[in-house]
């Protein structure tokens, strides 16, 4: 006699698998990669292609020889950690330092709490704030843009970036106006579509709009958390602008520069490191943005979404906890 | 259509391969022997009052409800009871049985057999109810609640809407959608039925809008009948559930724990109304119902007339036979149906579908480590946390999942469906649910 499955319901299951959500973002990053290697040229491919490579043998080391388990190097996590490291770097990082840092994204952020799904914190970011505590020479010595056949405009091979030269400039005195004149404070198109200084994947806001909506289509990410992070910051950033324009820039600037739109759109939206409910992702996405201008005011870096993530990161457990999903039939008791 | 409602929370979109939709409803030629499993309804299975040996007509009751929540169970053919023993059932378990050795068709005297389609009545309420229960009416979607108990509206409660559910939201099964296109008229007198023991005057059919041909149709029929209204919904699953299909219907949300009639709802499936239409108008007992027979390799996907009792097997032949590449014989379908062990097992008078699904599709992914992607939070129409529920569960944390609202879950599967892990999640929420009532049950003793 013919011997049947038996197994409880449901009995079909959807099209959706981890491989495929990994894929998804790894498209969404397409963009920002593009725009990387348009501007910083095969310096840009040459990091991303170590960051990734190392990441994954990092991790394929660490699953076969230390946890002598199964490695699962192929579901796309650590290729995606890989990708978004690269993209917090500047190109013209040193190869060592960058396999130092995926060592610390992969071994010590992801695979010392158990691999894929455990983690905490966002691996990648605690490898960037790894390199810039470890390397901080290195990892503020932004290459200037320069579009690839484009004939070089300067002799400068490094410089600050849009938000190095505003902190730099409020700190000694000047005016926003007078900040803003510097000649080499990129203008606000150029900022748009990234020709500036800065790490890999955060100078262009349009290419990682981009995929953001793309991931929104694929359902990978929730709009309302990473707009929750730029409204909050679009939000403080033009209070304190109405209240003093001539040292605090205005909001749009904070919008377009640094990592903001990196951090907002691929860094928070870590479906690990961030909150499950949706009312808990707003709370977490305001938290972030606060978080963020408030150290790009007044705190002692430049940019502050890295830090703003990981601390937020540490209240996500706490956020599931408070934040619950709107419960079908659940009166309210007076 | 531009009126369509649905439910607000949660909910999955699985393909909807209603592959026998055009398929008219056939009678199967009555099997040579019918097994009668006595637990076919929820509740207290009924006392048998036959014995071996004895001669039984179509529609004679062989066994008798005691108790409040049972239901009546009547011979489904003419012939002699061959033997009371135990038979294998849908959930695998041997479980009580009466074996009838069929010999002809010979219906008892009181049962109006003519086609004609008797409209009027002016029967009292109670008289309703009572020829219900006698005729051993359960709620045909599949929870087989027995239909009197659910006529009777406790005290101290009222009911304001009688809601028709003609969703079928489960994916593949046809045999709703089938009957309202047949037996749209009838299956209205039985509403009426309804409206006038629950003393509602406002009755509405919830049919999504996959079912145009049955939602003109019933609309054109529903002219002719006072306070019957027919309500297209947007596709999404479980619409079916009793919940999900009051909050769609009327907007109305069932509190947590407590029953429809807590906002003045009684739901009823539409074939369950076209069995209220037949035994309060023709006295005719529950003994036949109508079962999709589906699957992508199966050669003639049907919907069969079939009396209760015959062996599933039966069926399948007569929708060309099982398909040599079957993984999983399910009785109902792939969301919410039991898979069986064998195609031996009877028709009851909850069996609304049996689904082959072919062996590559038959098993489960491997399980990986949980992503905390929330795609199962999102997909939950009860607004729980699956994942979370599942891990305590799974941890043996059964004080936690009360308070997680684990005894809301309706075990639809959404979650399950949704997990890009592919982790079985309602396994361990069936497994919690059980835990917590338990927890629930021993700490008010």
């Amino acid at each position: 006699m013919a011997l049947f499955t038996v197994s409880g319901s449901p009995h079909v299951h959807g099209e959706e698998n981890v491989q495929k959500i990994m894929l998804t973002v790894i498209y969404a990053m397409v963009p920002a990669m593009a725009v990387s290697v348009w501007f910083f040229g095969l310096d840009a491919l040459r990091v991303m292609l170590i960051s990734v490579a190392s990441c994954m043998f990092f991790e394929w080391v660490i699953q076969k020889y230390l946890l002598k388990g199964s490695v699962t190097i192929t579901d796309g996590s650590a290729a995606v950690a890989g990708i978004l490291l690269a993209f917090n770097v500047p190109a013209n990082l040193p190869a060592w330092m960058l396999i130092a840092g995926a060592l610390v994204t992969i071994g010590v952020a992801k695979m010392s709490f158990g691999g894929l799904g455990k983690n905490p914190f966002n691996p990648a970011l605690v490898g960037r704030v790894f390199m810039l505590i470890s390397f901080p020479v290195q990892m503020t010595s932004w290459p200037v843009a320069k579009p690839l056949f484009a004939p070089a405009i300067t002799d400068a091979i490094t410089g600050p970036t849009a938000l190095g030269l505003l902190k730099e400039g409020i700190d000694a005195g000047k005016t926003v106006e007078q900040v803003l004149a510097d000649p080499q404070m990129p203008q606000y198109l150029d900022r748009l579509i990234g020709n500036m200084g800065g790490s890999l994947g955060e100078i262009s806001a349009l290419a990682l709009i981009l995929g953001g909506i793309y991931m929104v289509i694929r359902k990978v990410i929730d709009w309302q958390l990473p707009v929750s992070i730029i409204m909050t910051v679009f939000v403080i950033a033009g209070i304190f602008h109405l209240i003093d324009p001539s040292h605090y820039v205005n909001p749009d600037f904070h919008l377009f520069s640094g990592g903001l739109m990196l951090g907002a759109i691929f860094m928070a939206t870590d479906m690990v490191s961030s909150p499950m409910n949706m009312s808990g992702k707003v709370i977490y996405g305001i938290g972030i943005g606060l978080l963020t201008i408030i150290i790009r005011l007044w705190g002692a870096y430049p940019e502050g979404i890295s830090f703003a993530i990981l601390i937020m990161n540490a209240f996500t457990p706490l956020i599931n906890n408070a934040f619950k999903p709107k419960r079908f039939g659940l009166v309210v008791r007076k | 259509m531009s009126n369509l409602k649905t439910f607000i929370i949660g909910g999955v979109h699985p393909p909807e391969q209603k592959l026998s939709a055009t398929a008219a409803i056939r009678p199967l030629p009555l099997s040579k022997q019918l097994i009668i499993p006595l637990g076919q309804n929820l509740g207290a299975p009924p006392r048998v009052i036959v014995k071996k040996g004895d001669e039984v007509k179509t529609g004679q009751l062989i066994a008798q409800a005691d108790s409040f929540i049972s239901a009546n169970l009547h011979s489904p053919a003419s012939g002699k009871i061959a033997k009371i023993d135990e038979a294998v059932d849908a959930s695998g378990f041997r479980r009580p049985a009466i074996f009838i050795d069929v010999t002809g068709d010979e219906w008892v005297d009181d049962v109006d057999t003519s086609p004609e389609i008797v409209r009027g009545f002016s029967f009292s309420k109670s008289e309703i109810v009572s020829r219900i229960k006698a005729a051993g009416l359960v709620g045909l979607g599949g929870a087989t609640f027995p239909t009197h108990v659910k006529m009777m509206v406790p005290d101290g409660k009222k009911a304001t809407h009688l809601i028709i559910n003609g969703v079928e939201c489960e994916p593949y099964l046809t045999s709703d959608h089938r009957l309202m296109l047949e037996r749209g008229e009838e299956m209205l007198v039985g509403i009426q039925l309804m409206m006038q023991a629950l003393e509602v005057d406002k009755a509405i059919i919830g049919i999504e809008n996959n079912k145009p041909d049955a939602i003109s149709h019933l609309q054109l029929h529903c002219k002719s009948f006072q306070g019957i209204s027919v309500q297209p919904l947007k596709v999404k699953y479980p619409q079916g559930g009793e919940k999900q299909l009051i909050k769609a219907a009327v907007n109305r949300e069932v509190p947590s724990g407590k029953l429809p009639i807590e906002v003045g709802c009684v739901v009823s499936n539409v074939g369950t109304a076209l069995a209220v239409y037949e035994a309060v108008q023709k006295r005719k007992p529950l003994i036949e119902r109508v079962v999709t027979v589906t699957g992508k390799s199966l050669s003639n996907p049907s919907n069969f007339l079939v009396r209760i009792g015959t062996p599933v097997n039966e069926l399948i032949a007569a929708a060309g036979g099982l398909p040599g590449d079957t993984g999983k014989i399910i009785n109902g379908g792939p969301m919410m149906g039991k898979a069986v062990s064998s195609p031996d097992i009877p028709v009851v008078k909850g069996s609304s579908g049996i689904l082959l699904i072919p062996e590559k599709e038959s098993r489960r992914k491997k399980p990986i480590t949980c992503i905390r992607c929330s795609k199962c939070t999102v997909a939950c129409p009860m607004g729980l946390e699956p994942y979370l529920l599942a891990k305590l569960s799974k941890l043996g944390m059964f004080d936690r999942t009360e308070g997680g609202h684990i005894m809301d879950c309706i075990e639809c599967g959404s979650c399950q469906y949704t997990c890009p892990s592919g982790l079985p999640l309602l396994d361990f929420l069936r497994l919690g649910k059980q835990k917590t009532a338990h927890l629930i049950r021993t700490r008010k003793s």
